[in-house]
């Protein structure tokens, strides 16, 4: 999905434009964005698989409400990508389930 | 592990409630402390691009964004107010300590015993079941609206919209503006719910609103690629032969949205089921107290309904608070009974009677 150029009322301060990974692949993301506007702004919609039926989930509020974005930051599992801004150079992939915390690790 | 901080008031949530909560206890000469989760302050109504409702003699016709710009920038030279954003408030445990997790500049706990709290933490999204439910692609309308009002992101190509309230309305004519295409706006009821001038603008564009329709699936493989609505019957269940499939790439669910009580709950207060006012709500009085003689509610969290009557409870819960505190003039009196005639005034349209009712219904379950 694209950014939106020109907007009938709103401008947008994206702040600056940087390179963050996704599954091993490098993507553009800008600082003000969220790791999910910029990961949907490159057309990826799938955050990560149910722990049972392993089904692909997204965001659904955007807003920090509903767990419904989880991904793996970093190696930190459970981070409400909806809430989370892009920074230069993390590593951002899909969680596939429950994934162990950091430091739980035998 | 945790650093101690003094706080004589917390507020927590940094939408008009809160900010006009925080605002009128600085006045009165209380120490603020302001808490929000997101690193800009406005709550909803940095997303609401939109001249607001008609209805109101203060408000009405500025844009929800500009309304956000100008407490932003009063709460900014107040000496009395601090402010945490990108601060998540994370538990009130009964022997009255707030827990907060700031997230920066840096990462930790902050731990505070406030003599009293203002809760104004909103509401959140409800979901709709249906098969599909939960592919990437369904999202709540107010996501909608934060991808592409707040981060300038196209949320989708063509999308089905569930709801025909002022926000399925408003966010469906917010999406053709952004240059989203609406397949169709369904709405089980008889009738759509919203303005008539937010619906005549987006029929304006050519947008059929569907009464008495519903969605009933969302298909694709890895995400929502087609849509099937349906008519629905006296008894609200599809009739068979009348389903449609549209194809589209997003759903977007506006039916209605659910006081966030965790935080009340968490340190007692009452929160009965009130289906009028959203679900679960704190319990309280037309002064915004609850059961709990230090804790205040306002905005969205007491029950749905909108920015110009939640800033009028956040004026409210803070002059309760002033009463807690002992702080005493005829000033707050009138301030008092001002407020609460222009909450009458608000909730005088036929609009409002759903909340009217409800808040009956509130009173009637004042806890022993
Ligand atoms: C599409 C749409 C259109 C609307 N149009 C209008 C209109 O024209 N006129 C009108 O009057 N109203 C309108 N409204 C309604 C209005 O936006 C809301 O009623 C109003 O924003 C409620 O204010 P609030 O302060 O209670 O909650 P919110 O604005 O939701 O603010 C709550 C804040 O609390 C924060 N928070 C929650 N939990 C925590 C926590 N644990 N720790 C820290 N922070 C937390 C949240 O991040 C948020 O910033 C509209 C709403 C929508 C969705
Ligand atoms: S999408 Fe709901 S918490 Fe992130």
């Amino acid at each position: 999905m694209e950014r939106l150029k020109d907007h009938p009322i709103l401008d947008f301060e994206r702040g600056e434009k940087v390179i963050f990974y996704f599954e091993g692949k490098p993507i553009e993301g800008y600082t003000n964005e969220t790791i999910a506007a910029a990961l949907h702004a490159a057309g990826i919609k799938v955050f990560s698989y149910s722990p049972k039926k392993k089904r692909p989930r997204g965001f659904f509020c955007a807003v920090g409400k509903c767990s419904s974005c989880l991904m793996v930051v970093d190696g930190r599992p459970n981070v409400r990508t909806c809430m989370e801004y892009v920074r230069p150079g993390i590593h951002v992939r899909r969680q596939r389930g429950l994934e162990k915390l950091k430091g739980t690790e035998e | 592990m945790s650093e101690k901080m003094e706080v004589q008031l917390a507020v927590v949530g940094g939408g008009p409630a809160g900010l006009a909560a925080a605002l009128t206890a600085s006045r009165l000469g209380i120490g603020v402390l302001l808490i929000d989760e997101n690193k800009e302050l406005g709550g909803q109504l940095i997303k609401q691009t939109h001249k607001f409702f008609g209805s109101h003699r203060h408000m009405a016709s500025v844009r929800g964004i500009e309304i956000a710009n100008r407490l932003k920038n009063d709460i900014k030279g107040d000496p009395n107010i601090t402010v945490f954003i990108d601060t998540t408030a994370v538990g009130y445990y009964e022997n009255g300590e707030l827990l907060l997790y700031q997230k920066s500049p840096e990462e930790k706990l902050v731990s505070c015993f406030p003599k009293a709290v203002i809760f104004a933490t909103g509401a959140r999204e409800n979901m709709l079941a249906f098969p599909g439910t939960d592919l990437p692609g369904v999202y709540g309308a107010g996501a909608v609206q934060t991808l592409m009002n707040v981060y300038g992101v196209l949320p989708a190509r063509k999308i089905l919209m569930v709801g025909s309230g002022n926000i399925g309305l408003i966010v469906s004519y917010q999406l053709l503006q952004a240059g989203t295409e609406v397949a169709a706006i369904v709405e089980i009821l008889p009738r759509i719910g919203g303005y008539i001038v937010h619906a005549s603008k987006v029929r304006r564009y050519g947008v059929p609103i569907l009464t008495r329709h519903t969605i009933i699936e969302a298909r694709g493989k890895e995400w929502v690629e087609e849509a099937v609505i349906a008519r629905v019957g006296e008894d609200f269940k599809p009739v068979k032969g009348t389903e449609r499939v549209l194809e589209v790439d997003a759903v977007c669910l506006a039916v209605g949205l659910s006081p966030i009580v965790e935080l009340v709950r968490h340190a007692g207060v009452y929160t009965p089921y009130i289906s009028e006012l959203g679900g679960l709500v704190p319990w309280h009085d037309d002064d915004m107290r609850t059961n709990l003689p230090n804790v205040f509610v306002a905005g969205d969290l007491a029950g749905i309904e909108e920015a110009t009557t939640a800033m009028l409870e956040g004026e409210l819960a803070a002059l309760s608070a002033a009463e807690y505190f002992e702080i005493k003039s005829d000033e707050i009196d009138g301030m008092r009974r001002d407020r609460k005639a222009r909450l009458e005034e608000l909730r005088a349209s036929r609009f409002s009677e759903k909340v009217k009712k409800g808040l009956q219904k509130l009173v009637a379950k004042k806890p022993k």
